[in-house]
């Protein structure tokens, strides 16, 4: 008995023949319509594997886009905060964009093949927003995400990996850059781009390469501790490295029920991101310049160093009056860092001109009752980790 | 004329040889104790004898290519406080969680334990459907034991001896953790006998009360006997099990894992931390004696012939080496130096590091099965174990003796070039006084190879994968490390001298006879195994005598 594709609502990646194959727990996840490993065998020892040997993360449900067209560098300019005028072919950058409000949409990356031919990933599905903004412009915008199989394989020992699978001189690709390689007879696009803070790279491939793809990564990683590595693991990874990740640690302007729930860069820590003085107008530069000029920026996202060992897991921050300055969004003990870190949105002043007796308040599960933990926080820099090797070219290599 | 200038020259001499404190040994506890010091803001230099940094928690080449954990393998009970404190993972420290454990058995089967409790019962049920409820209860009541001694391990002891307020309220605050009020909601009067049980009971008794198979019993007696000079059936090896069970990899309870790198990233780190805080450490330093004056330690002199002057000085030797070496008896009580003489510290241990060139087969155990992941073993009754120790008692090594093996370099890849494999065997019992005339470099190879023979039994392809191995006997411990008889708590972790008996009635405070002598080795309380808190402890010790306030994770 076969079922009727119609009635499936979540979809299989082209890998996962595979992933279900190496599923020890058979825990799943609903990630934008597919299923994906929450963990395949212990979410401890995958986590171990990106910051020890090689994690491999089935990418594929990441929203990816196709940006053609005469405009496309103008377009893409045009959408997003940063200044990307001098962008150069062949790399990726880091983005945000904004509405006209000046409120964050999503976060992302985009791939610049050349001029005229871009990729965007990001969190959320943005076809409509990116067709809307794209009146004017010569540009097509095709949504690509199940016509392009992705991987992402990180850690310190990603590099040797991916040299055994045949990515000559890997080494000498710097962060942020991508290359088209031809291996195994197939083309497939390697970035050393990631969400994991580590030394990492990202593979995209035809769909019908995916699972000779994944076979021979698997075994050009099998005497560099390679493993592969599901959703709790990355998000223990990407909390590490201070990445943010869109409905979680802030929600999306376009998904916001209640509009005082829409953020602007700078209250989600991208101000960085934010090139009010570049060239050329951007959607929400307005907003952002007005907001950035008048110092009503209400909120920030910060990183907290907590007390003690039980993660702070959706907790309220307290100032020492007692008064709700904010909550914790994302929380972990770091199995690197030894330490109870947390990313917290807090209300201004608090988290920039007020950075001391700041308290949260942690409810530990013990067998059916909570205990109330009161734990000092101290205001560190949100990227807790961050290893030389990250960035280190040529990159490291075992042999 | 000439006498100033000889008189300035001295003083010359001893503000540049003049700091704040001096410690001796640079084994983790040391470095940990002058970490802490440092952070603090004393100047601190660290004298190691050996020309490598690190004591027992050491990585070194002796085969160009392999890395080996030369003396302790294995990386749990290292307090995540210090780590945190002492910002380890800035200065190289990641620990890798063990993917399981195998004990394998001569009928070709084998008994594992993994990472995943589901997978662990899924194993035990093979063996004994009884043994895999069984084992439901004895992780709780184990994990409840550790919970207990959790807060005591970075406690002072108090003195019960003492009737200064500080002891009277810290034998209060002492008891009140043994009641365990914080952690598990205060014990009940049942779970107080519990706990006076397993303190004192052999580990073959308290297996007996859960469990049916002789495997499971086998698996799990191990780390009972690890280190010390105790049997299975000797009253006391409970606790030696949880002593190696209280550790912890990222709140795993009982959990053990590799430090990347082998365990001499732990010490690198630390030295790490150490200097980054204005410390140094000097290797090729022994110290030859403490310099007493007027009942107060006021240096050191070295075998070179320097003298170093320090404020205070802090001992990382154990209390054997410390008391009866390197410090002139004349100076010291002669009740302490008794005391000092009867503290036991036997030897019972021995290893080998071997570099392979490849992954032997060990056929019991599946081919990726992760049980074959961690330690594994061939011990398949506490009878077997009992036996070894028989052996020990006559001075003999083990015929049949119980091993500790684990190949590192599965999991962790700086230790040799991929596709090769570092291998570390701990072995237990081997006896530091061997009969009939001791050690000797032939006996030593005979011991190498009889454990080769041993792990051949289990590994066909074993003996041909071998390019290198080192052997590690007692009495090497006991010389090149400084390790009394060879003892790898130093000291052994019986009732008798633990806590406020550690290492002897009168001195559980980290301070000594000597005034401005501390110790700060594993010979302190809570004892050995690479945990870092009698270092920690010994600090918090001496900064509170010295006024300096001190904040962190683990005070």
């Amino acid at each position: 008995m076969s079922k009727d594709n119609r009635f499936i609502a979540l979809k299989k990646t082209p890998f996962h023949s595979r992933t279900s194959l190496a599923s020890r727990t058979n825990k799943w996840y609903n990630w934008n319509g597919y299923t994906v490993p929450t963990e395949y065998s212990t979410t401890e020892l995958e986590y171990t594997a990106a910051r020890n040997g090689t994690s491999v993360m089935d990418l594929t449900p990441m929203c990816k886009y196709e940006i053609k067209g005469s405009d496309a560098h103008k377009y893409i300019d045009y959408l997003v905060t940063r200044d990307l005028s001098e962008m150069n072919d062949n790399t990726v950058a880091y983005i945000i964009w904004c509405n006209e409000d000046g409120k964050v949409i999503d976060d992302g990356t985009i791939f610049k093949h050349s001029s005229e031919h871009f990729m965007l990933c990001c969190a959320v599905k943005i076809l409509n927003w990116l067709n809307d903004s794209a009146i004017g412009f010569d540009v097509t915008i095709k949504d690509v995400t199940d016509t392009i199989a992705a991987l992402s394989i990180q850690g310190p020992t990603s590099c040797s990996t991916l040299k055994n699978f045949g990515a000559d001189s890997l080494e000498n690709m710097k962060p942020f850059e991508m290359k088209e390689y031809n291996i195994n007879g197939y083309n497939v696009l390697i970035s050393r781009t990631g969400f994991t803070g580590d030394l990492g790279y990202e593979l995209w491939t035809d769909p019908q390469n995916a699972e000779t793809m994944w076979d021979s990564v698997m075994e050009a990683g099998s005497l560099l501790k390679i493993r592969p590595f599901g959703m709790n693991a990355l998000e223990m990874t990407r909390i590490e490295a201070g990445f943010i990740q869109t409905n979680t640690d802030f929600v999306a302007a376009e998904d916001a029920l209640r509009p005082v729930r829409m953020r602007s860069p700078y209250e989600i820590g991208m101000g960085w991101l934010v090139h009010l003085n570049k060239k050329n107008y951007f959607v929400g530069k307005n907003a952002l310049k007005k907001e950035k000029q008048s110092g009503t920026t209400e909120r920030c996202l910060v990183g907290l160093d907590i007390d003690g060992d039980k993660p702070a897991h959706g907790s309220v921050i307290y100032n020492e009056k007692k008064e709700d300055i904010g909550i914790v969004t994302a929380a972990l003990w770091s199995p690197t860092l030894k330490k109870n870190i947390a990313l917290a949105s807090l209300k201004r002043p608090y988290g920039i001109k007020i950075k001391d007796n700041i308290f949260a308040e942690i409810y530990h599960p013990e067998e059916i009752e909570y205990r109330k933990i009161w734990a000092r926080c101290k205001i560190v820099k949100r990227q807790f980790y961050s290893p030389e090797r990250r960035n280190n070219v040529p990159a490291d290599l075992y042999e | 004329m000439d006498i100033i200038c000889v008189i300035s020259n001295i003083y010359r001499f001893m503000a540049k040889n003049s700091h704040d404190v001096i410690v001796i040994g640079a084994g983790h506890n040391g470095l940990t104790a002058a970490s802490y010091m440092a952070k603090a803001g004393l100047d601190v230099l660290v004298l190691e004898k050996n020309e490598w940094i690190g004591g027992a928690a050491v990585s070194r080449e002796l085969f160009p290519g392999w890395k080996y954990s030369n003396c302790s393998y294995v990386c749990s009970l290292l307090r995540p406080e210090i780590m945190r404190d002492l910002e380890l993972y800035k200065y190289g420290l990641q620990v890798i969680p063990y993917e399981g454990s195998a004990t394998m058995m001569r009928n070709g089967d084998y008994y594992a334990h993994y990472h995943d409790h589901d997978m662990t019962i899924k194993s035990i049920r093979r063996h004994s459907l009884k043994d895999a409820e069984a084992y439901e209860r004895y992780s709780r009541d184990v994990l409840r034991q550790c919970k207990i001694i959790k807060p005591l391990l970075k406690m002072t002891p108090p003195d019960l001896t003492s009737f200064k307020p500080k002891d009277i309220f810290g034998a209060l605050e002492f008891a009140k953790y043994f009641a365990a009020k914080d952690e598990l909601g205060g014990l009940g009067e049942k779970e107080i006998y519990d706990t006076i049980r397993f303190y004192t009971m052999s580990i073959r008794d308290y297996l007996d009360e859960y469990f049916e198979s002789d495997i499971t019993k086998a698996h799990l007696a191990g780390s009972a006997i690890i280190g010390t000079a105790l049997g299975p059936c000797s009253p006391g090896s409970a606790y030696v099990l949880l002593h190696h069970y209280m550790g912890e990899v990222d709140g795993s309870v009982g959990s053990w894992g590799y430090s990347r790198g082998g365990m001499g990233s732990i010490t690198k780190a630390m030295t790490g931390c150490l200097k980054a805080h204005g410390g140094d450490v000097k290797p090729n330093n022994q110290v030859a004696n403490v310099i007493v004056k007027n009942g107060k330690a006021i240096g050191v002199a070295t075998t070179n012939g320097d003298e170093y002057y320090a404020k205070k000085i802090v001992s990382n030797l154990d209390v054997k080496r410390t008391f009866l070496t390197i410090t002139e008896e004349k100076s010291l009580p002669s009740d302490f130096v008794q005391k000092v003489k009867n503290f036991k510290i036997r030897g019972s241990s021995g290893k080998l590091n071997i570099a392979l060139d490849g992954l032997p087969d060990f056929p019991c155990i599946p081919e990726g099965d992760p049980g074959g992941g961690g330690d594994m073993h061939f011990t398949e009754s506490i009878e077997e174990m009992e036996g070894a120790y028989d052996d020990w008692k006559r001075g003999e090594w083990s015929k049949n003796p119980y091993v500790d093996m684990c190949i590192p370099s599965k999991s962790d890849p700086t230790m040799a070039s991929p596709g090769k494999h570092y291998m570390s065997v701990f072995i237990q019992y081997v006896p530091f006084n061997l009969a009939n005339g001791g050690w000797n470099e032939e006996r030593k190879q005979a011991f190498g190879k009889h454990i080769i023979e041993c792990i051949s039994a289990f590994s066909p392809n074993f003996k041909d994968l071998i390019n290198h191995y080192e052997v590690r006997t007692p009495l090497d411990l006991h010389n090149e490390v400084g390790l009394t008889e060879g003892n790898i708590f130093q000291g052994e972790l019986t009732m008798d001298q633990l806590m406020f008996n550690r290492p002897v009635t009168g001195y559980a405070q980290y301070r000594t006879p000597l005034k401005n002598m501390y110790m700060c080795s594993s010979s302190t309380h809570p004892g050995g195994g690479v945990m870092g808190a009698p270092g920690a402890n010994a600090a918090r010790e001496l900064l509170l005598d010295m006024n300096i306030p001190q904040k962190g994770n683990y005070y």
